[in-house]
């Protein structure tokens, strides 16, 4: 029995094992089991998924720790493939970011016009803010959208903008004990099982739309890559079986994420 | 960041230091005396309170950190006193990671010390008091190994503070958790700078011990 212990773990890093380096919301949201199963039944390939944020995911892929990149921060994105480390990206789905609170909303952002003036009033109000800090591309986004509104929350680090340097699910936990807004992908949010008297406040604004790419690890970067079994996978996720799939993935009746070819 | 010692850096290591020490104190305060009772004097439960006490030398941190935390938490029974994501909900999850050390280490070194000494005390009819006052100022110089074993568990301490501290920047955020953040963001260089400062505090302390130790010894023995 110690023996089949001390093997089976090495059987799941097997030759043909392709590594996705992603991101916390993706897995915390359950996607990897979801769709990693159905991975291996329809191209014979395993996967395994190293989740940390979109920055950290990037670069690991740069320096040649994994084979394929699921990860949403576009222009990251884009910068990676031009500097040669990754080639083939894809948009694979999207869903949407959204800011929840205490649903007494104390800054009254639930009746906001846009996500500006949201943001806005929760920093004239100097209500608590929980953001990632963490460089993901949760955090990167959010960011983008403080510098719409012309406030430098960091100036404010540990007053009222609180910077948890932890991942989706730990950030939502403090916001939840601190009674705090927290800007988060819509996924993570639906998976989250310790929402107390939490809601979504605001949604909707076409700023916060959240686009995830898929990008394989560019072979003449890194030569040892697993170049045609990502590719392989990218192929089966943007093939309509594969789109057909993740708008299956569903979450108490409701979908996490939108397939790109499907609904373009 | 480190050659320029900006003020970030200097924000966390005082509040890794400050949470440290404080905590070790505690610890110490707590430990010292019930760890030489406990070898000094008889009483039924005496042998399970030492297994017990050994045995939470090796109490997980992230399990400690979690039980912090759900005492701490709103909805927990402790949650009136708003503690969770402070350092004083980070001291006290070190000093229940510590306080086992120093009690289990202090008790053994006191029972050995014990041996050499029993018949001479009884011989003196000392009360159980004085005995361990006189055990813990004999034991002096070795309970400096106790403290820095102390020491050590509370420094490289990070699963339990990260949980109840939250490593909010500017609030709770300390050398070990700075360190694992910085690795999850995949800046290695700097996570593996501020691990060289770390190890260089860790082991000048245990250095400036070695040394008080050392010729504190000479002195007495001149």
């Amino acid at each position: 029995m110690i023996l089949s212990f001390l093997i089976s773990p090495g059987n799941a890093f097997a030759e043909n094992a392709v590594l996705i380096q992603s991101t916390t919301s993706t897995k915390n949201s359950g996607f990897f089991q979801y769709i990693l199963p159905l991975i291996k039944t329809e191209t014979g390939l395993t996967a395994n998924v190293v989740a940390v944020g979109t920055g950290a995911a990037i670069k690991n892929a740069e320096k040649c720790n994994g084979d394929l990149l699921i990860v949403h921060a576009q222009n990251r994105e884009r910068a990676f493939v031009q500097a040669g480390f990754g080639s083939n990206r894809k948009n694979l789905m999207y869903n949407d970011f959204i800011i929840v609170g205490p649903k007494e909303d104390p800054s009254q952002i639930k009746s906001s016009q846009t996500i500006e003036n949201a943001l806005k009033r929760i920093a004239t109000d100097k209500h608590k803010f929980a953001s990632r800090g963490d460089d993901s591309g949760t955090n990167i986004k959010e960011l983008e959208l403080w510098e719409l509104t012309g406030i430098k929350p960091h100036d404010f680090s540990g007053d009222w903008y609180l910077e948890l340097g932890s991942g989706m699910g730990t950030t939502l936990n403090a916001g939840v004990e601190l009674n705090a807004y927290v800007f988060t992908d819509r996924a993570t949010w639906l998976s989250f099982k310790n929402k107390q008297n939490f809601q979504v406040l605001f949604e909707g604004d076409t700023h916060l739309f959240n686009q995830y790419g898929i990008i394989s690890v560019n072979p003449s970067h890194c030569p040892r890559t697993k170049y045609n079994e990502a590719n392989k996978i990218i192929t089966w996720l943007t093939s309509a079986r594969g789109q057909e799939a993740i708008k299956n993935f569903k979450l108490d009746d409701q979908q996490l994420f939108f397939p790109n070819v499907i609904s373009e | 960041m480190i050659i320029s010692f900006d003020q970030d850096l200097f924000e966390i290591l005082l509040l890794s230091m400050k949470i440290n020490f404080i905590s070790l104190m505690i610890a110490c305060i707590l430990g010292l005396p019930f760890g030489s009772a406990l070898a000094v004097l008889r009483f039924p439960v005496r042998k399970t309170i030492i297994a017990i006490s050994n045995a939470l030398m090796s109490l997980p941190p992230v399990v400690v950190g979690l039980i912090v935390y759900l005492y701490l938490s709103r909805s927990g029974p402790l949650g009136w006193l708003e503690l969770l994501y402070t350092p004083t909900a980070m001291i006290v999850a070190q000093v229940i990671l510590i306080t086992p050390i120093i009690i289990s280490l202090t008790c053994q070194i006191i029972e050995d010390l014990q041996e050499d000494y029993r018949e001479y005390f009884s011989s003196l009819v000392m009360p159980p008091q004085k005995a361990i006052k006189a055990y813990l100022y004999d034991a002096r110089y070795s309970l400096v190994t106790v403290v820095l074993a102390g020491f050590g568990r509370a420094i490289s301490e990070v699963g339990a503070v990260i949980i109840v501290g939250g490593n909010i920047d500017h609030l709770t955020r300390v050398m070990t958790t700075s360190i694992s953040l910085e690795t999850s963001k995949g800046n290695l260089a700097l996570a593996l700078a501020l691990g060289i400062i770390l190890l260089t505090i860790s082991l000048s302390v245990n250095f400036l011990a070695a040394f008080f130790k050392n010729s504190a010894k000479r002195k007495a023995y001149v």
